[in-house]
């Protein structure tokens, strides 16, 4: 059980959480049009698995935040099409598309990025607070 | 309410819960998008008045039960979700900003009153 002990653990997990699912929408797109000469070697798209990560064992204070646990390929067959004069057309003529949708990447990125941007206005929003706690009675 | 920390007490106390409860909805949003993650809030009123010894039955007899919450309650359950979403998850990015963001001001209020009332007392001390 790592340590959350204040808002800034909090935050810092959740937004390494969300840049690790926008790394793997990098690699997805980057991927997007690659072709292989067998199914095997095909790229398939990538997905953080997330998991909530509990400040303390019981689960009292109500204080978690995210880890990613896993980073998983999604099983989907990759789009095999027909083009013998490829330079990577297998023997029958067929190359095998990366299985991603770009569509579907184009939303996780963006719900990512805002996800992300939510983390740091929480936090410059409690630290702005905590600044002001600080000098109270002043 | 004749000492200081009586005279500033409901105050500290709704700050401090009020932090706690920033932290609880911090977590609500940093597991947004965790699949089986289940938001949690705390019950703002109910901690407050256990703190403060508010609201319970008076004791008149050795036999009766103690009414109220124990001290080992943090007063934090979950939340009544709108709209369920198919992956278990009852986090609502829009409720959990807005109960943010009330949280926020009500603490900058009880922040104020505290510092309205240790200017008050200051001024008594000096006596200016």
């Amino acid at each position: 059980m790592a340590d959350l002990k204040n808002i800034f653990d909090v935050a810092a997990r959740g937004m390494s959480a969300q840049m690790v699912r926008l790394n793997t929408v990098a690699s997805n797109l980057a991927n997007a049009r690659s072709v292989a000469s067998s199914e095997a070697e095909a790229y398939r798209a990538i997905k953080p698995v997330f998991s909530t990560l509990y400040a303390d064992d019981l689960e009292k204070t109500g204080i978690s935040s995210v880890d990613v646990v896993d980073v998983v390929a999604v099983d989907k067959d990759p789009e095999k099409v027909y083009q013998p004069g490829h330079p990577k057309a297998d023997k029958d003529g067929y190359i095998y598309m990366a299985a991603v949708n770009p569509e579907e990447e184009m939303v996780e990125m963006l719900e990512a990025s805002r996800q992300y941007e939510n983390n740091v206005e929480v936090v410059s929003t409690l630290r702005g607070l905590m600044m002001r706690t600080i000098s109270m009675g002043k | 309410m004749k000492t200081i920390e009586g005279h500033l007490k409901v105050h500290a106390e709704a700050l401090a819960l009020r932090s706690q409860r920033n932290e609880i909805l911090a977590s609500n949003i940093a597991n947004a998008a965790t699949p089986n993650f289940k938001a949690k809030d705390l019950d703002f009123e109910q901690m407050l008045s256990s703190k403060m010894g508010f609201g319970k039955v008076n004791i008149s007899d050795k036999r009766h039960f103690e009414m109220g919450i124990g001290p080992n309650d943090q007063g934090v359950k979950f939340r009544q979700n709108i709209t369920p979403s198919m992956d278990g998850n009852t986090v609502e990015l829009h409720v959990e900003q807005l109960q943010f963001s009330e949280n926020v001001m009500k603490y900058q209020t009880s922040l104020e009153f505290l510092n309205r009332k240790i200017s008050g007392l200051m001024s008594a001390i000096k006596g200016e």
